[in-house]
Parts: structure tokens; C-alpha cells; sequence
């Protein structure tokens, strides 16, 4: 047998039905292998294990009882913008380093009442800012497949723990390709699921309109598996979707036959470099052994989608970081000597740089005199972007895209280059501008480290998505990959 | 000459039981910060989520003024940074409110109706406050105010006195407790008052340049506010000076207004639709629902009373103006069957007592069935008009109902002629210097002169002779 750390999450679902191993023995075999590569990765901001054992020891008196669901005692590590009760939820953060949240966000009350064991929290590029987890007060993420690499961001906790066998399952969350980039980066399954589709209530805000919820995990089955406890109505959150939650899991055997994939042509042009290129091209084989279909689609508009993400994002964000003032948690200023003074000094010192750039950008975009020009024509783009995706859906039922322009970069590389930093999301932003759902799955490796590609597709349709690549990852051996020199401890 | 031009912002807190995007009650005068919920304090990652009654409250309001009603109806945030406000912005509306334009009408001094448009009406969050004289050096912020729901009523600058606004201001006020909407207590904050105040030279149509007065909280006052700003600017533009757009206080204590920030300062208030909330459709069957429960508003009130009650113009103008005096009217008038004296009472001694108290008709301890009983022994001749003020102050010191009161301080009216008229021979032998100047003065001085001997008559009866049986009886034996 393997190691358990080695084990997808269906296989220790089926290990626990099996009692073949308890809940408290797969969570203390992911606390130690936590506590021997935290150090490297730096993945975790916090490490719950006394919380962590307690929910073992819970989830294991639920199967003796026959009380269990498939995830009951399968641990999992949120990112650190899901608020836990009582837990540190720093968003990566200066502003909220000392801020222990006094309430579970929704995803995290779904996983404790499916049993899920919770191991702690994730770094992540501040507010979720970053395409590196470079910018995080904790210090950056070491990518487990060259930790002198970044893993990708702003989930780069969440990747690099599932890539580094930390947890099975974690949580992410996407913006403008928050989830998948790093998924891609560190050769996991990530999967931003439909706007509305997983409840944002108590998932720190960056950019309301486009954050959302999601999975990375070894596989698009363990995601399958991890998205029916998450998604799902929620009535505290008023953008969240009254669409019945689909049996993910059953759709994942559908075979591929007669399925047609778009290939989006903006998305193949000169700018696509060459060993991405054939990682794509092998992806697509693969896929039509499997009897799927391809045919080149238009998104007219997809070029301006950088632009308009930058926007719109920076825009929603310079509001929702408001309430970080000082005044009632988050850091606050020493010896204010009055009003403005507390909260220029709580604000300057509480955020990094790239957090306050953003804000710059997003006050000048919404400003008297400048909203015309910048905000309402990027919602104009945003809703022409929306229109191109319902267009080539009429021609298809997924569109195939690599996930990012190439593989992870040195750390430092591109930390002082904010616009190629932005062009990391070239291929992600646009699903989030029109709410769709979108996954990054394993496309095999260049020079040894991770490439991904990228499934779109409409609204609702993660079940879809879910199967063409599980069908694909039952066909290949690509997420088999696992970083070397980090494999047993 | 001056022509004042003054528009109203109006705010209205709405009388839902929880806040307008989280389910805190809305209770005044707790403890602070009980009734803040995590969603009032702005705490990382929650959201906010549309409270539906305070949208029907909207609603009947915009079909009270006639108003288009907004189908599609979006909020954004309005941003700025202060410590009551607790999200650095407020949930507000911009572009599109949920009631568009609307009119009232207003009675003029001469009575006439002017007619004022209201321009929109918007659904809004309240801030908190900020408690700056509670701690040495320090402020204190109670946020249990943050997040009740508001209702901004914005009219047309199409009032041209302090007196104007004053009556706009009271129209408005009846409609939304006839709605039964807000409490539109102003002493307690519920009902809120900026005022836009500019002046021009008589006959010009271009507008002068306006300063607002923030949050005025009296109908008082916001005449005094109107009336000393209106001043302030002409005196200004008289000694050659330029008005300065700018944001202004009243301060009652000195009758003055003073600055708090000019245009240059003024927030950018960057607003743009809240991505927290979708936008609100409201559908003909909603607001149908909300127009089949509209109660009658004080316009068809008056009209029923003026037909129903006999009543002048004037006096159902009064009545109908605040609800619960109207429904204190109604009640005392159908209870007694006597319209007329019932609007006597209540617009006299009622109204009175209530303003030297500042109570509301709720606290008056002469009940609808005391009053109606009163009128009863008026109109029966048990009382008269001197008697039963007597009465009216009996029970409002609670010494009991009406004929009690009546038997306990023998205030039965004398109608018996032969009382009556032992009582004005008396008069008549103590006072025979009188008689005779009277006997011989000429018809027409005879009737003032009639008044000294009613008058002796009332005193030695203790107020309590027939006032028509003593003129009568007086007549007689003086001209006999």
C-alpha cells in the first residue's frame, strides 16, 4: 500500500468506509507530513491540529455509528479568506494578521456537517491580490515541484499543499484565475465553479462580481466528490444560485462520445509559446481518442478581457477593503493623533504594496470625471465578453485553452513587473468577467515542471466539465505526476 | 426684492422590525451596539441581504405621491470613510431609485394648493452614530442605528418660503404615519430634514448658487434654519458678495447656520452599483398588493370628513394632518353625532393641551368616549361652555369620568326659570343704578350693556345658570 498521504480523496473515502484506516490515522499522517514540509513550502498560515484530532476523533465515532457520509473524517485545509470560528483568517495580510474570525463562512459550516476534518489554513497573495503568493505577509509559497519556483496564486497555499500531499482537498478561490493558474503551476485538479454556485458569505471579499469558490485537488473526481458539500443555494448570500446542485460524481462516467470542444482561436495565436503549445496539442489527442470532437471558435472581444478585469477588479476591491479603517479589528495605528492620522497609518501599514495599488487604481477608476471612461466601458467589454461565451456555446460544450503561458517562474521573477504579472491570467480572467465556470487539469510536465490546461464551459455546467477530464485522467497518466524529492518524509 | 428657491431632502427611517440587509432589530434607545449584528459591523466576508418590507413600504409611498414606481430597482454604494459607517460605504441608491417621479400638494397661508414634485424616492441604509461627549478625549461608536432602513425623499426646488417647506414637510410627515411607515418622529431621529436653500432677484429663472443645511430635526427649526439662511444670503449679496456652494448646520441656540465644508472638500462619493446585490424587480402583481392595502391618505380623509361631518375646509385640513388626531376626531364625533362640536374640542382644548405638553394624542388622558361623553351633556344642556372647560381640566387631572366629575363638583347647569330668575332680581335690587341708566339708554346701546348684568348673574350662580334662560329672563324684567 501506498502512504496515506499518497491517497486521492475517493481512495481515502473508500479506505474509511472500509475501515481500513481511521480518521484520527489518515489526520495524523497529514499533520506529520505538514510538519515536516511546512518549513519548505510554507503552504499553511496555521496548523489546526488539536481542532484537527478532536474532528477525527469525531468523524470516527460517526462511522462506528453508521452515521457517516463519503466525507466524513477526509480532511481538507481552507484558504485563509474562509472565515473560521475562532481560527486566525488573515487573507495573507498585514491588516488581519491578528484577526481570529467569530464566525464559519458557509463553506466552511458545509465541510464540518459533512465531517470533513479540518487540518487549517492556507496562505495566499494578500486579499487574494497576485498570481505568485508572492505577496503574502507570511512570506511566499515555495512551488513543491522546485521550491525556488512560485506555485501560482492567489491560491498558491492551497496548491502547493495538495501538490505537496498536505491535505487531500483544499479550498481556493477564484477571481481571475485564482484557482486554476495555480493548479496549473503545481500539476493539481482546480476547479472555479459557476458565479453563485458556491455561497460567498463569510469568503473575504477582493472582487464581489467575480470571486468565487472552489476545489484543488489531485483529480477531477476528489473535486467531484469535495463540490457537492460546498455548492448550493444560500440565502445569505444574495448572488447565490437557486439551481439544484448536480450529482457530480455520477456525471463523471458519461463517455466523451459525440462531445465537441471549442477552440477558442484568440487564445492560439503567435503569443502561445511552443512546449505549451504541444502540451495542448497533446491534450487534445488524447481527447479525441476519447470521441470528442474540435472546432475553432471566435470570442471576439476575449483580448480586452485583461484590461477590463483590471478594472473592474481593482474598482469592487478599493470598496470592499474600505472597512479595513482600524477602527473596529484588523490592525490599527499606534497613537493615533486623530481621525485622518489613524486611518492613513492603519491603512498604509496594514496593506502591501500590491493590495494598495490595486486600491489606487480602483478609487481612480470609480472617480468623478473618470467612471464613464473606465468602469462603465469595462462593463461594457465585461458584457460583450458574456455574449461571445453564449455565442460559441451554441457551437459547443467546452472550450480548451492552456490555463497560463507557461510554466511556474522563479520566485522574484516577475514581483516588480505588475503587468506581467497581469498577463499570468491572460487565459483566465475572461471566465470570470462572464461568471462561467472553468477547470485546470494536468496536461503533463515541460522540463519537469507542471503545464495545465483549461476547460470552459456555460453556466452550470461543472458536471460536464468534470467528466471530460476525469474521462481524460482515466485515459492518461498526467496527474499521476508527483514533485520529486518531496514524495516520503 | 428676493425670491427664495428651496428643495427638501427628506429622510425617513422605515419602521421594519429588522434593519434593511440584516435581521438586527431596529428598536430605538437599546443599550449601543446590541442590536449590531455581524452584518452591521461590517465584518470581513459577510453580506448583505434585502429586507422585502422595507421595498412594499417604499412602494406604497411612491403610489401615495402618485410616483412612478421603479421596476428594476439598483443599489450602489456610496463611499466614504467615517467611524460610525462601518463597510467605508453605504448601501444606497443612485441611478435607479425604486420611486421616480411623484407630487404632493401643499396649502398655501391664503389657502390655496400649490402643487410640489417630488423628484425620487430612495431606499437607503442608516449610518451610526458617533457618541463624541461620553468619553474624555475619546469617541464612542454605537453602531446599533447602522443599517435601519431609510427612505430618502427627494422634492423638486419648487418651494419658495420657510413656510412652504414647513407645510411640504408636514404633508410628507402625514403621509408616511397615515402609511404607517415610519414613526416620523423628528425629536428621535426617525425623520430627518437637509434643506437646499438659495435665493435669486425677483422674476429671474436662473438659479442662485445653494448651500444645504444638514440634518435639521424640528419643524421648527427648519422653518428658523430656512428663514436665517435665506437672510444670511441676502445680506451676503447685498453687500456685493458671492454665495459659496457649500454644506451648512443649523445651530438653534444662536439662530445661525454655520459651515461645515465647502465643494472644494466635498467626498467624491465614487458610487457604482453594489456587486452584493442583484438588481430588485418588482412586478406589477407586488405593487398591485401594495396599492390594495393603502390605507385612505389624509387628502380623501378630508374630503370625507368635510361631507360626512359638516365641517369647514380649514378645520378637516387640521384634523386630518397628523392620523392619530384624525382617528381621535372620527371617534369622538361618531361617538357623539355632533361633527361640528367634536372639531371645536379636539383643534381647541385637545390640540392645545397636547402642544403645551408635547405629548402625542396616545398620552392625553381625556379619552375619545370622555370627550364624546362631554359633548353629550352640552348638548344636553347639562353643561355649558364654562361648566365643561371645567369638566375637560377635571379629566385631564384623571378625577374620573364625566358625569362623576359633573355630580362631584355640582356643575349641573340651572335651567329652572324660577331660580334664574330669583337670582336676577337680586342682581337687580344690589345694582339699581344700572337698571336705571340701562332703562334709559337708548334700544341700540341696551345689548352691550345686557353684558354686565349676564355676567353678575353667571357669577351668583356659580357659573352654572343656563346661559340662553338668564339673557331671556334679564330681557324681561330690565325692559318690563
Amino acid at each position: 500500500m501506498n502512504e496515506i498521504t499518497d491517497l486521492s480523496l475517493k481512495a481515502l473515502s473508500e479506505g474509511l468506509q472500509a475501515k481500513t484506516f481511521s480518521s484520527v490515522e489518515i489526520t495524523d499522517a497529514f499533520l506529520k507530513r505538514i510538519g515536516a514540509l511546512n518549513a519548505k513550502t510554507n503552504a499553511f498560515i496555521t496548523v489546526t491540529e488539536e481542532a484537527a484530532r478532536a474532528h477525527a476523533v469525531d468523524a470516527d465515532a460517526r462511522h462506528a455509528k453508521g452515521q457517516a457520509g463519503p466525507l466524513t473524517g477526509v480532511p481538507i485545509a481552507h484558504k485563509d479568506l474562509f472565515c473560521t470560528e475562532g481560527v486566525l483568517t488573515s487573507c495573507g495580510s498585514k491588516m488581519l494578521a491578528n484577526f481570529i474570525a467569530p464566525y464559519d463562512a458557509h463553506v466552511v459550516t458545509q465541510c464540518k456537517t459533512a465531517g470533513l476534518v479540518t487540518l487549517g489554513k492556507l496562505n495566499m497573495d494578500e486579499f487574494a491580490m497576485g498570481s505568485s503568493n508572492e505577496n503574502s505577509v507570511f512570506g511566499p509559497v515555495h512551488n513543491p515541484w522546485d521550491l525556488s519556483r512560485v506555485p501560482g496564486g492567489s491560491s498558491g497555499g492551497s496548491a502547493a499543499a495538495v501538490a505537496a500531499s498536505m491535505t487531500p482537498l483544499a479550498t481556493a478561490t477564484d477571481t481571475g484565475g485564482s484557482i486554476r493558474q495555480p493548479a496549473a503551476l503545481t500539476g493539481t485538479s482546480g476547479l472555479k465553479p459557476t458565479y453563485g454556485r458556491v455561497s460567498r458569505y463569510g469568503m473575504v471579499a477582493f472582487a464581489s462580481s467575480l470571486d468565487q469558490g472552489g476545489l484543488i485537488a489531485q483529480t477531477a473526481e476528489d473535486i467531484a466528490l469535495g463540490l457537492g458539500v460546498i455548492a448550493g443555494h444560500d440565502v445569505r448570500d444574495s448572488t447565490s444560485a437557486n439551481v439544484p446542485v448536480d450529482d457530480y460524481a455520477q456525471e463523471l462516467e458519461k463517455p466523451l462520445t459525440g462531445m465537441t470542444i471549442g477552440l477558442p482561436e484568440a487564445f492560439f495565436d503567435e503569443r502561445l509559446n511552443a512546449s505549451m503549445g504541444q502540451r495542448v496539442d497533446a491534450v487534445i489527442e488524447a481527447f479525441q481518442a476519447l470521441g470528442v470532437q474540435f472546432k475553432t471558435v471566435q470570442l471576439p472581444h476575449v483580448a480586452e478581457a485583461i484590461p477590463a478585469y483590471y478594472v473592474i477588479a481593482p474598482a469592487e476591491a478599493s470598496s470592499n477593503l474600505s472597512r479595513y479603517d482600524g477602527v473596529r479589528f484588523g490592525h490599527r495605528a499606534d497613537n493615533p493623533t486623530d481621525l485622518m492620522d489613524l486611518y492613513e497609518r492603519s491603512r498604509s501599514e496594514g496593506f502591501g504594496s500590491e493590495v494598495k495599488r490595486r486600491i489606487l487604481i480602483g478609487t481612480y477608476a470609480l472617480s468623478e470625471g473618470y467612471f464613464d471612461a473606465y468602469y462603465k466601458k469595462a462593463q461594457q467589454i465585461r458584457r460583450l465578453i458574456r455574449d461571445d461565451y453564449t455565442q460559441a456555446f451554441t457551437e459547443c460544450d467546452l472550450l480548451l485553452s492552456p490555463t497560463t503561458p507557461s510554466t511556474a517562474f522563479p520566485i522574484g521573477e516577475k514581483s516588480t513587473d505588475p503587468v506581467a504579472m497581469y498577463l499570468e491570467d491572460i487565459y483566465t480572467v475572461a471566465t470570470n468577467l462572464a461568471g462561467l465556470p472553468g477547470g485546470s487539469f494536468q496536461a503533463g510536465l515541460i522540463d519537469g515542471l507542471p503545464a495545465g490546461y483549461q476547460l470552459t464551459g456555460p453556466a452550470f455546467s461543472e458536471g460536464r466539465i468534470l467528466n471530460a477530464a476525469h474521462q481524460l485522467q482515466q485515459a492518461t497518466d498526467w496527474h499521476q505526476a508527483r514533485p520529486e524529492g518531496l514524495t516520503h518524509v | 426684492m428676493y425670491e427664495a428657491v428651496i428643495g427638501l431632502e427628506v429622510h425617513v427611517q422605515l419602521n421594519t422590525a429588522s434593519k434593511i440587509f440584516s435581521g438586527s432589530s431596529t428598536t430605538f434607545g437599546s443599550e449601543p451596539n446590541t442590536q449590531a449584528s455581524l452584518v452591521d459591523l461590517g465584518m470581513p466576508g459577510v453580506l448583505p441581504v434585502p429586507n422585502a418590507r422595507a421595498f412594499e413600504m417604499a412602494v406604497k409611498f411612491g403610489l401615495a405621491i402618485h410616483a412612478e414606481i421603479g421596476t428594476t430597482s439598483v443599489f450602489d454604494r456610496k463611499n466614504y470613510f467615517y467611524p460610525d459607517l462601518p463597510k467605508g460605504y453605504q448601501i444606497s441608491q443612485f441611478d435607479l431609485p425604486i420611486v421616480g417621479r411623484g407630487e404632493v400638494d401643499i396649502t398655501l397661508e391664503n389657502g390655496d394648493t400649490k402643487r410640489i414634485g417630488v423628484t425620487r424616492a430612495h431606499l437607503e441604509e442608516d449610518a451610526g452614530k458617533s457618541i463624541h461627549d461620553a468619553y474624555d478625549g475619546m469617541t464612542g461608536i454605537d453602531l446599533n442605528r447602522a443599517g435601519t432602513p431609510l427612505l430618502e425623499i427627494v422634492s423638486e426646488p419648487e418651494l419658495r418660503s420657510a413656510k412652504e417647506a414647513v407645510a411640504y414637510l408636514r404633508v410628507i410627515h402625514s403621509i408616511i404615519r397615515y402609511l404607517d411607515i415610519s414613526d416620523g418622529n423628528m425629536a428621535e431621529g426617525s425623520m430627518r430634514c437637509d434643506c437646499n436653500v438659495s435665493i435669486r432677484p425677483e422674476g429671474s429663472t436662473a438659479l442662485g448658487t445653494r448651500t444645504e443645511i444638514k440634518n435639521v430635526n424640528s419643524f421648527r427649526f427648519v422653518e428658523k434654519a430656512i428663514n436665517t439662511e435665506i437672510n444670511r444670503q441676502i445680506e451676503i449679496l447685498e453687500d456685493g458678495g458671492r454665495i459659496i456652494q457649500e454644506t451648512r448646520l443649523y445651530d438653534p441656540d444662536r439662530d445661525e447656520t454655520r459651515s461645515m465644508r465647502s465643494k472644494e472638500e466635498a467626498n467624491d462619493y465614487r458610487y457604482f452599483p453594489d456587486p452584493d446585490l442583484l438588481p430588485v424587480v418588482i412586478d406589477e402583481d407586488f405593487i398591485q398588493a401594495c396599492r390594495d392595502t393603502l390605507p385612505e391618505l389624509p387628502a380623501a380623509r378630508k374630503a370625507r370628513y368635510i361631507e360626512r361631518y359638516g365641517i369647514t375646509e380649514y378645520d378637516a385640513g387640521v384634523l386630518v394632518a397628523d392620523r392619530d388626531i384624525a382617528d381621535y376626531f372620527s371617534a369622538v364625533a361618531e361617538q357623539s353625532g355632533e361633527g361640528k362640536l367634536a372639531a371645536n374640542w379636539v383643534m381647541g382644548s385637545v390640540m392645545a393641551e397636547l402642544n403645551q405638553r408635547s405629548q402625542s394624542i396616545h398620552d392625553c388622558p381625556v379619552t375619545t368616549e370622555h370627550l364624546s361623553d362631554l359633548i353629550g351633556r352640552i348638548k344636553d344642556q347639562t353643561l355649558n361652555s364654562k361648566t365643561a372647560k371645567i369638566v375637560f381640566d377635571a379629566l385631564l387631572a384623571n378625577e374620573g369620568s364625566v358625569d362623576d366629575i359633573i355630580e362631584a363638583r355640582g356643575l349641573v347647569q340651572v335651567t329652572d326659570t324660577g331660580a334664574i330668575e330669583a337670582i336676577v332680581d337680586s342682581v337687580m335690587t344690589e345694582n339699581p343704578e344700572q337698571v336705571e341708566n340701562y332703562r334709559q339708554a337708548p334700544g341700540d346701546k341696551q345689548g352691550k350693556m345686557l353684558g354686565f348684568f349676564v355676567g353678575q348673574v353667571m357669577k351668583k350662580s356659580g357659573g352654572k345658570a343656563n346661559p340662553q334662560a338668564v339673557n331671556e329672563i334679564l330681557r324681561s324684567k330690565l325692559n318690563a
